[in-house]
C-alpha cells in the first residue's frame, strides 16, 4: 500500500488539508526567494568576476526605497502567514462542541486508549470516519507526544496534567501513530496505528471487542468503591452534605476560599482528587484526604468522566442517579 | 607549531629592525617564545586563539564521529548497528559536544579572540589573564563532560527535558550538566572581555561606525553570552539538584512542573542560536566586502540588525513549545515575535547579495564559502519562518524537518562561515598560504555533501518521521540512505582542509602581510603579527571597507550610509 519512496504524506483529516495549504503557499514563497537569491548570486559572481588582480569594485549604494521595500515585503508576507497560521492552529486545537471524548494514557513505552463506550486498546486506536474526536491525554512518567502525521496533528502528553487535542478523520485507512517527544530507550518503538473505519464497521468492531461498561459507569462504580459518596452526596432529606455538590459542577465557575474563581475542568478535578488542599471551594473546610497513589491514571480518567456526566448537560443522564444511591 | 627553521638563532635580535633584513624572519607571536610553557601560560590573545582552535577542532571531530555513527545506524530501518540506548547516547553526545563545545565557542573564541584586538588596533584584549583563564575553564568543563562520555554517556538529548533527565534517566546526567555549567563561565568571560575591549581599547579614530561589521556582531554576541548564559547555568544546577535531592522543581511526582524547565532552558537556548549565527554573519560581511572589494551595502543597517537580533532573540523562546500545551495566546505572541526577529536576518541577506552588485568578485576559496553561506542560510531562514507559523509547526515539530532546518543554520550557516573565515585569515594566523585548487574542491564537496545530507531530511520531516528515532518505518529508507551518502561526502570534505592546513604550516608559500589585497587593520600588520600586533598604534581615518580612491569616498564619510 505504501510506496517505497513517498514524497508526500497521506492526508486523512479535516485539519490535514488546512496544514497542507499552509505548506504549499510557504513552499512556493520559499522556493521563489531561494531561487531569486541563488540566481542573483550566480549572475553577479559571473558578471562581475574579477578580471585583473588590482581591480576594485564600485561602491554603488542602494536607494533607501529599496532597503525599505526589502524589509517591508518580507515583513508583510510573514505577518500574513502568521495570521493564517494562527487560524489553522486555533482550528487544530479547539475541539468542536460535538466532539466525542477519548482518553489516552501514555507510559514508557506504550499508548493506552479508552473509548467512551469502555473499550480499551493498546498502541492502536479505532475511530469512526467523519466524527470529531477529542483526545484527553496524560502520562504516567515522562513527557510523550501524540503524533499522527496523516492528521498533521501533534500534542505533547504530560505527566501530572491533561492536555487535549482533536481531529476529524475523513478517509478510512490505517495511519501511523508516533511518539514525537524523546522519552527514553524504546522511544522509537512507542509507535502504533490509528485505524479509521466507516461508522458501521466501527460499530461492529466496538461490539466485537470486549464490550464492557462505559467509562462513566466505571467511574460511578469507583465513586462508590472509594467511598467518595459518603461526603459528596446529593441533598437528601435528613442528610447534611459534608462536601461540595458535584452535580452541575463541571464546566461551571467555582468560587474558591481565597477569593479566586475558576472554571472546573479536567485538570481542576484531577488536582482536587490528588491534592484536595490545593484549591478549596469557598465555604467548605478542607477535610478531604488525598487519593494520590490510590487511583491509577485510568481510574482518574473514569472518575473525571463520571463527574463530567453529573454536570447535567453532557448527556450522562442514565448514570447520574446511580452513584450515590448505593 | 611554527615553520621557522630551527637552526636560525638570529631571531633573538633585541629589537626587530624596522628596516627588516629579508634573510631573517621577523619576530612574531609564534616565534616570540618556544616551549609548552610559553603556550600554556601565554596571555597573548593570538596564542590563546590557537589554544582554542586546537580544543574546538578536537571537539568538532569528536562530535562529527558521533554524527557518522548516527547516520550509519539510520542506513537501515531496523536498529541493527548499535542498540537503542547506545543510539540515544550518540545523538545526545553529538548535540552536547557540537552545541556547547564547538558551535558556541568556535567563532568567538578562535577568530574573535584573534581578530578583535587586531581589528580595532589594540595590543590585546582588555583582560588577557581572564582570556587565558576562560580557556582553562572551558577545558575543565569539557573534562567533566568527557568523563560522562567515557563512563558510558548521557541519554537525555542535548535538551535535558524533565522529568526524564531528573528522574528517569540512569546515565551520567549530573557530570554532563556540570560540564556545561562550568563551560558557560568561559563564554561569560569571553563575552565580558570583548565588550570591555570594544568599548575601551579602540585605536584613535576607530569610531563605532568605522568598526568592521565582524566587531558589531561580536559585540552583539557578547551581550547574549553575558546575559543569557547564567540562565542555562542555573537551570542545569536545578536539574542536578532535583536529581539528587528530589526538590520538586520539575517532576510532577514531587510537585514540580516539567514545562517550567522548558521555559528556562529555551530562554537561554534560543538566544544561544544567535550566539552561534551572529558571529557567522559578521564573518560573512567581512568576506563579501573583501572579495567583492567594495563597501558593504547598508553598513549601518547590517550593524544595527545584529543588535536587533540579539535583543529580540530573548523574546521568542516559546516557539520551541507550541505543542506542549502552553496557552494558545502565549503561542500566538511567540509566533508573531519570531516572525519579526526573522526580518533583520532577511535584510542582511539582501544587503550581502546587493554588495556583490558591481563588485570585483574573486572566486577565491573564502568567497566560495561566503556565497555558499548566503544560499544555505536563506533556506535555513525561510524554513525557520515556516516553523514559526503556528499551524504548520504542529505537524513538523520534533520531526526531521526541524533537524534539517537547524542544520541548515548551524552547519550551512555557522560552519560554512567559520570555514570561510579560517580560509580568509589563515594566512594572517600562520603566515602561510594553502593550496588553492584543493581548497576550492573541498568547499565544493562540503556544499554538495551538505545539501545531500540535509535536504532529504526536510522531506522526511514533512512525511512525519520523528527525530531521535533509532528505528523507523521502512518507507523512509530511501531518503535516509541519501542522507547517509551525503554525510560521508561531507565527512571527507571536512577532513581535507584539516590536512592541507596542517601541511601549509610547514610547506605553504609565505603569505605576506596582505595576500588578498583586503583593507582592514589586521592586514596592515605583518603575517603572522608581532606579539604586540602593531609596531606603531594605528590611527584610523576612514571607514572599514574603503577600497576606492580615498578622496572620492571622503564625502561619504560625512554620514551617508
Amino acid at each position: 500500500m505504501r510506496s517505497d519512496l513517498p514524497l508526500f504524506p497521506d492526508a486523512a483529516s479535516t485539519g490535514a488539508h488546512q496544514v497542507d495549504a499552509l505548506f504549499y503557499i510557504w513552499g512556493v514563497v520559499s522556493i521563489f526567494f531561494s531561487l531569486l537569491i541563488a540566481a542573483l548570486i550566480v549572475y553577479f559572481m559571473t558578471r562581475y568576476r574579477r578580471r585583473r588582480e588590482e581591480e576594485i569594485g564600485k561602491d554603488t549604494t542602494v536607494p533607501l526605497m529599496l532597503e525599505i521595500v526589502w524589509s517591508a515585503v518580507p515583513l508583510a508576507i510573514c505577518l500574513a502567514m502568521f495570521v493564517w497560521g494562527a487560524r489553522v492552529f486555533f482550528y487544530v486545537y479547539r475541539p468542536p462542541a460535538d466532539a466525542i471524548e477519548y482518553f489516552a494514557v501514555a507510559k514508557q513505552w506504550m499508548w493506552k486508549f479508552q473509548h467512551p463506550e469502555g473499550n480499551r486498546e493498546i498502541d492502536q486506536l479505532h475511530v469512526p470516519v467523519g466524527q470529531a474526536i477529542k483526545m484527553t491525554m496524560t502520562s504516567e512518567d515522562v513527557i510523550h507526544s501524540f503524533y499522527v502525521p496523516a492528521f498533521r496533528m501533534k500534542q505533547d502528553v504530560l505527566p501530572g496534567r491533561y492536555t487535549t487535542t482533536w481531529f476529524k478523520a475523513d478517509k478510512p485507512g490505517t495511519y501511523h501513530l508516533f511518539c514525537a517527544e524523546y522519552c527514553g530507550t524504546e522511544h522509537s518503538r512507542m509507535i502504533g496505528s490509528i485505524v479509521v473505519m466507516e461508522p458501521n464497521a466501527y460499530e461492529a468492531w466496538l461490539a466485537g471487542s470486549q464490550p464492557g461498561q462505559s467509562t462513566v459507569a466505571s467511574g460511578a462504580q469507583l465513586f462508590s468503591t472509594l467511598a467518595c459518596d459518603t461526603c459528596h452526596r446529593p441533598n437528601v432529606a435528613g442528610l447534611v452534605p459534608r462536601a461540595p455538590r458535584l452535580e452541575g459542577l463541571f464546566g461551571h465557575q467555582v468560587k474558591l476560599a481565597d477569593g479566586r474563581t475558576l472554571v472546573a475542568d479536567e485538570n481542576y478535578i484531577r488536582e482536587s482528587i490528588l491534592n484536595p488542599g490545593a484549591k478549596i471551594t469557598a465555604g467548605w473546610t478542607p477535610i478531604m484526604p488525598t487519593f494520590q497513589g490510590q487511583v491509577t491514571e485510568e481510574q482518574l480518567v473514569q472518575l473525571i468522566a463520571y463527574v463530567k456526566s453529573l454536570a447535567g448537560d453532557t448527556g450522562g443522564t442514565a448514570t447520574s442517579s446511580e452513584g450515590p444511591s448505593k | 607549531m611554527t615553520a621557522i627553521p630551527t637552526n636560525r638563532t638570529a631571531i633573538d635580535s633585541p629589537t626587530p629592525a624596522v628596516t627588516s633584513d629579508r634573510e631573517l624572519p621577523r619576530r612574531n607571536y609564534l616565534n616570540a617564545a618556544y616551549g609548552l610553557r610559553s603556550w600554556l601560560l601565554t596571555r597573548d590573545h593570538k596564542r590563546i586563539a590557537i589554544l582554542y582552535l586546537i580544543s574546538v577542532t578536537t571537539f568538532f571531530f569528536l562530535g562529527g564521529f558521533f554524527a557518522l555513527l548516527i547516520r550509519l545506524e539510520l542506513l537501515t530501518p531496523e536498529g541493527d548497528l548499535v542498540g537503542p540506548d547506545t543510539y540515544n547516547k550518540l545523538f545526545t553526545m553529538h548535540g552536547i559536544v557540537m552545541v556547547f563545545f564547538f558551535l558556541i565557542p568556535a567563532i568567538p573564541a578562535v577568530l574573535g579572540n584573534f581578530l578583535v584586538p587586531l581589528m580595532i588596533g589594540a595590543k590585546d584584549l582588555a583582560f588577557p589573564k581572564i582570556n587565558l583563564g576562560s580557556w582553562y575553564v572551558y577545558n575543565l568543563g569539557a573534562a567533566f563532560t568527557l568523563w560522562s562520555i567515557v563512563h558510558g554517556g548521557v541519554d537525555t538529548g542535548w535538551t535535558f527535558y524533565t522529568p526524564f533527565s531528573t528522574t528517569y534517566s540512569n546515565t551520567y546526567v549530573i557530570s554532563a550538566a556540570l560540564g556545561i555549567f562550568i563551560t558557560g563561565f568561559s563564554s561569560i568571560m569571553t563575552g565580558l572581555n570583548f565588550i570591555v575591549t570594544i568599548h575601551r581599547l579602540r585605536a584613535p579614530g576607530m569610531t563605532w561606525f568605522r568598526m568592521p561589521l565582524f566587531l558589531w556582531s561580536m559585540y552583539a554576541t557578547s551581550l547574549i553570552m553575558v546575559l543569557g548564559t547564567p540562565v542555562i547555568a542555573i537551570t542545569l544546577v536545578m536539574v542536578a539538584a532535583e536529581r539528587v535531592l528530589h526538590l520538586g522543581l520539575f517532576d510532577p511526582a514531587y510537585g514540580g512542573d516539567p514545562i517550567l524547565f522548558q521555559h528556562l532552558f529555551w530562554f537561554y537556548s534560543h538566544p544561544a542560536v544567535y550566539i552561534m549565527i551572529l558571529p557567522a554573519m559578521g564573518i560573512e560581511s567581512e568576506l563579501i566586502a573583501a572579495f567583492a572589494r567594495r563597501q558593504v551595502v547598508g553598513y549601518k543597517v547590517v550593524a544595527f540588525a545584529s543588535v536587533a537580533i540579539a535583543v529580540l532573540g530573548f523574546l521568542v523562546w516559546g516557539h520551541h513549545m507550541f505543542v506542549t500545551g502552553q496557552s494558545m495566546y502565549a503561542a500566538t505572541v511567540f509566533s508573531v515575535l519570531s516572525m519579526v526577529v526573522a526580518i533583520p536576518s532577511a535584510v542582511k541577506v539582501f544587503n550581502w547579495t546587493a554588495t556583490l552588485y558591481e563588485g570585483s568578485i574573486s572566486w577565491s576559496t573564502p568567497m566560495l564559502y561566503a556565497l555558499g553561506f548566503i544560499g544555505l542560510f536563506t533556506i535555513g531562514g525561510l524554513t525557520g519562518v515556516m516553523l514559526a507559523t503556528l499551524g504548520f509547526d504542529v505537524h513538523v515539530h520534533d520531526t526531521y524537518f526541524i533537524v534539517a532546518h537547524f542544520h541548515y543554520i548551524m552547519v550551512g550557516g555557522t560552519i560554512m562561515a567559520y570555514l570561510g573565515g579560517m580560509h580568509y585569515w589563515w594566512p594572517k594566523i600562520t603566515g602561510r598560504l594553502y593550496p588553492q585548487f584543493l581548497s576550492r574542491l573541498a568547499a565544493l564537496l562540503i556544499f554538495v555533501g551538505f545539501n545531500l545530507t540535509f535536504f532529504p531530511q526536510f522531506i522526511l520531516g514533512y512525511l512525519g518521521m520523528p527525530r531521535r528515532y533509532w528505528s523507523y518505518p521502512p518507507e523512509f529508507q530511501v531518503l535516509n540512505v541519501l542522507s547517509t551518502a551525503g554525510a560521508s561526502i561531507l565527512g571527507v570534505g571536512y577532513v581535507i582542509p584539516m590536512c592541507y592546513f596542517l601541511w601549509s604550516m610547514r610547506y605553504g608559500k609565505k603569505a605576506g602581510a596582505n595576500p588578498w589585497g583586503a583593507v582592514g587593520l589586521e592586514w596592515e600588520t605583518e603575517s603572522p603579527p608581532p606579539t604586540a600586533n602593531f609596531d606603531v598604534t594605528p590611527v584610523v581615518t576612514h571607514g572599514p571597507y574603503e577600497y576606492g580612491p580615498r578622496p572620492a569616498l571622503a564625502a561619504k564619510e560625512a554620514g551617508v550610509v
